[in-house]
């Protein structure tokens, strides 16, 4: 070791975050105060803008977004049915697939493997179209027959990023525990599945948190996604919205006061995860 | 060639698999330009978000305030929102907007596609500028200041020392970054720009193979992201230097 | 104490293993009789650290006898024989390894609750009372990161004996210590060899080697170079290598 830096923190910091994104399959969202603020500004120059080219006949902008805000918060409702729905599926058979990710048998380590890149490499639209394609609209399981709506087809689309990505999370997180403390847990005669459950799994999970939340957020973004498929989520309420306004003069407002809506929920996210972060990095 | 498009036909005649793009001459056309629009879209977007980076990450460093104020927001307008919303303000936005106050009628100014590889460019291109930015900040000061004692130019200590060395450093960051560009292209699909999921989505509306296709193009992107992680990988390993990073 | 059983509690014999291409143990034999004491010392890289795991069955080796109380320890195959011989072996480790979301307390009791289920109030007394004896009472709600480095190591200490194992072996447990925390760590191994614990310690604390011991080997090179009573060997060194070892270290 010398003692002059070859290279500025900054060298680390790139490194770390280099790191930490592959984990985490996507990068850091990072949303401040100021961003709100921004939106906010967007949404009245695009109220202005709608204002100043409606004729005299039309009623005012604000009247118009206020008339159709029951409708798209209904939409965002979905949204955050879908993220929570697909935030859980793929937490749980991510876990499920992260622990195979460890097995000490060769074909389950491997399968595992292959099974959390396949879905990592495939865009979120593909495995979108997929599940919406695929799945039947009904189910029949034990002779009760379960209906399959679009937007339960499209939660399961993207659960499957989302478990891929969580799948990965787990492993980075257990690979990042010394192996010293499995070898102690060894030496006591902790068996290793009690390893993995007592004492590697609960330091695990201060580690996964910030990351896992941060999918959250991108999750919760990426259920727009849906309206390509044609789910009733809101960014399609919106364009059924504009189009049976047909006034063009209302695109910027409304898209920004969609923005807003999705600002609002998931800024405290991004601050707690920011904040869980920071207190990680204390206690390493 | 022939036989092996015979031999998919006889695929689909005893097993029922019905892979048009191989044995069907108009669908296996259509699959290879989706195909081939996916590669260049990537590619065109690669090569233009670097650029972008590379000017944003020199912008940033500029002695006018309003025009680190200018990268500063531009960077966290497309790091923070979803790149659909992007996409959209694009096209259906601005493409409007250019569209009825020049009223150039039914043929747009500027077509689908252009306005795919300025979206998608611009939203990897604002990752890069803060990837190339903390690459350059990285390498120390005095680095620079040995190569001008040893007589280097500025311009050619940047060259030749400083920029290398930033690279190597931001390199893994791009990659990430570059990955998901070519995820992302997919999102095209939503303005009908004719990449491969839109071809696909056309071939199975036709042919009615929707299992065989979604399963064809599962493969593909997984084949040609894999390729891709796996190409910038070993670079990676090539040109890291030993003792270098973490 | 009454030494009925004369058999060794540990007995290795002619101990091979090796990492890929470097050999680390070159023919390792030793006996260790019930209560006895062993020290182990050696430069750095002589594989005193790879045959404490060794018994431990944390590394297995490549070939030679490693037999403790009732286990052939080199014959172990299934992860719940190595369990078991566990239970009779415990290690302390140079680097503490205390699970840091656990309490010192919970440290402590959970081998004993869920390796050897044992009811967790009478665990819990148990673990108590091993605190207290390695004289950190005061601390057992306190997490392992807000303790010293001496602390964890007592720590790690009590929760070696609450799996109450014959044999307690400790790799190089106040290398990693500030001075002045050392002492402390070496009263608790002191206290513990007087009650009649069969120890096998790797450590350079000559003084408390020679104090303790009631046999020293000298390892270099995955050998046994030379061993005796503490007395001999560090005032009578009778091979060369001994003597260069000791002049540099003393």
């Amino acid at each position: 070791m010398s003692d002059l830096p070859v290279l500025l923190p900054a060298a680390t910091r790139l490194t770390r975050r280099a790191a930490a994104e592959r984990t985490a399959g996507s990068p850091r969202l990072r949303l401040r105060a100021e961003h709100g603020f921004a939106l906010l500004v967007v949404f009245v120059i695009g109220c202005g803008i709608a204002e100043a080219q409606a004729g005299s006949d039309n009623p005012s902008i604000l009247a118009t977004l206020w008339k159709w805000t029951p409708l798209l918060a209904r939409g965002f409702v979905f949204n955050l049915a879908i993220s929570f729905v697909a935030m859980a599926v793929g937490t749980a058979f991510g876990m499920l697939l992260g622990f195979a990710q460890v097995s000490l048998l060769r074909p389950v380590k491997r399968s595992a493997w292959l099974v959390t890149h396949f879905f990592r490499n495939a865009p979120w639209l593909v495995l979108l179209f997929y599940c919406m394609f695929l799945l039947p609209f009904q189910m029949t399981i034990f002779g009760v027959t379960i209906p399959l709506p679009d937007w339960v087809k499209a939660t399961l689309g993207l659960a499957l990023p989302v478990m891929a990505n969580v799948s990965e999370i787990l492993r980075g997180a257990m690979q990042s525990i010394p192996t010293a403390q499995w070898e102690s847990a060894a030496s006591l005669a902790f068996s290793r599945r009690q390893t993995l459950w007592m004492i590697i799994l609960p330091q695990c999970i201060k580690r996964m948190l910030p990351p896992w939340m941060n999918l959250y957020a991108i999750l919760t973004m990426a259920t727009v996604l849906a309206s390509i498929v044609g789910v009733n989520e809101m960014m399609t309420l919106t364009r059924q919205a504009l189009s049976a306004e047909a006034r063009p003069g209302l695109l910027l407002a409304f898209y920004g006061y969609v923005l807003l809506w999705f600002f609002v929920y998931c800024y405290p996210i991004a601050r707690w995860t920011v904040r869980l972060e920071a207190r990680y990095a204390v206690n390493v | 060639m022939q036989f092996i498009w015979d031999w998919f036909r006889w695929l689909y005649q005893t097993t029922g698999i019905n892979l048009t793009i191989f044995y069907d001459q108009f669908d296996r056309n259509r699959f290879a330009d989706g195909f081939l629009t996916t590669v260049k879209l990537s590619l065109i977007c690669i090569v233009l978000s670097v650029l972008i980076g590379v000017i944003g990450a020199w912008l940033q460093g500029s002695r006018l305030r309003l025009t680190r104020r200018v990268v500063y927001w531009y960077i966290q307008f497309f790091r923070n929102t979803p790149p659909l919303v992007q996409l959209y303000f694009f096209y259906f936005g601005i493409g409007s907007l250019l569209r009825s106050s020049i009223g150039s009628g039914a043929h747009p100014l500027v077509s689908n596609v252009t306005w795919a590889i300025v979206s998608l460019s611009f939203f990897a291109g604002a990752f890069n500028v803060e990837i190339f930015r903390s690459g350059v900040e990285a390498v120390p000061k005095t680095t620079l200041e040995a190569a001008e004692s040893l007589g280097f130019s500025r311009l050619r200590a940047y060259a030749l020392i400083v920029l290398p060395l930033a690279f190597r450093i931001s390199l893994p960051a791009l990659n990430n970054n570059l990955v998901n560009l070519v995820k992302t292209t997919t999102l095209a699909y939503a303005i009908a720009v004719p990449e491969m999921l839109y071809v696909s989505s056309q071939i199975w509306s036709d042919e009615l193979n929707v299992p065989v296709m979604m399963n064809v193009l599962l493969i593909c992107y997984f084949g040609l992201v894999g390729a891709l992680v796996y190409l910038m990988n070993r670079w990676e390993r090539a040109i890291r230097v030993p003792g270098f990073g973490a | 104490m009454p030494e009925t059983d004369s058999r060794p509690i540990v007995s290795l014999r002619d101990v091979h293993k090796s990492f890929g291409a470097v050999a680390v143990l070159n023919g390792i034999s030793m006996d260790v009789p019930k209560g006895g004491v062993v020290c182990i010392i050696g430069p750095s890289g002589s594989g005193k650290s790879t045959l404490l795991r060794c018994i431990n069955a944390l590394v297995p080796i490549d070939r030679g006898t490693i037999r403790v109380a009732d286990f052939d320890v080199h014959r172990l195959t299934s992860d719940k024989e190595r369990l078991a011989l566990r239970r009779e072996v415990s290690i302390v480790f140079q680097q503490y390894n205390l699970f840091p979301h656990k309490t010192a307390l919970e440290n402590v009791m959970m081998a004993p609750v869920y390796v050897l289920r044992e009811p967790r109030d009478e665990v819990r007394a148990r673990a108590i009372a091993l605190l207290k004896k390695v004289g950190l009472a005061a601390k057992q709600d306190v997490y392992p990161g807000e303790l010293s480095g001496g602390q964890q190591q007592r720590v790690a200490i009590a929760r070696s004996l609450a799996m109450r194992p014959e044999v307690m072996l400790f790799d190089e447990v106040t290398a990693a210590l500030d001075p002045e925390t050392v002492k402390e760590v070496l009263n608790t191994i002191r206290e513990l060899a007087k009650e009649g614990m069969t120890c096998m310690l790797v450590t350079h604390e000559m003084r408390f080697a020679r104090e303790l011991a009631d046999t020293v080997y000298f390892t270099d090179g995955g050998v046994i170079v030379e061993s005796g009573p503490p007395s001999e060997l560090f005032d009578h060194p009778q091979v060369d290598r001994t003597r260069a070892f000791l002049s540099q270290i003393l």
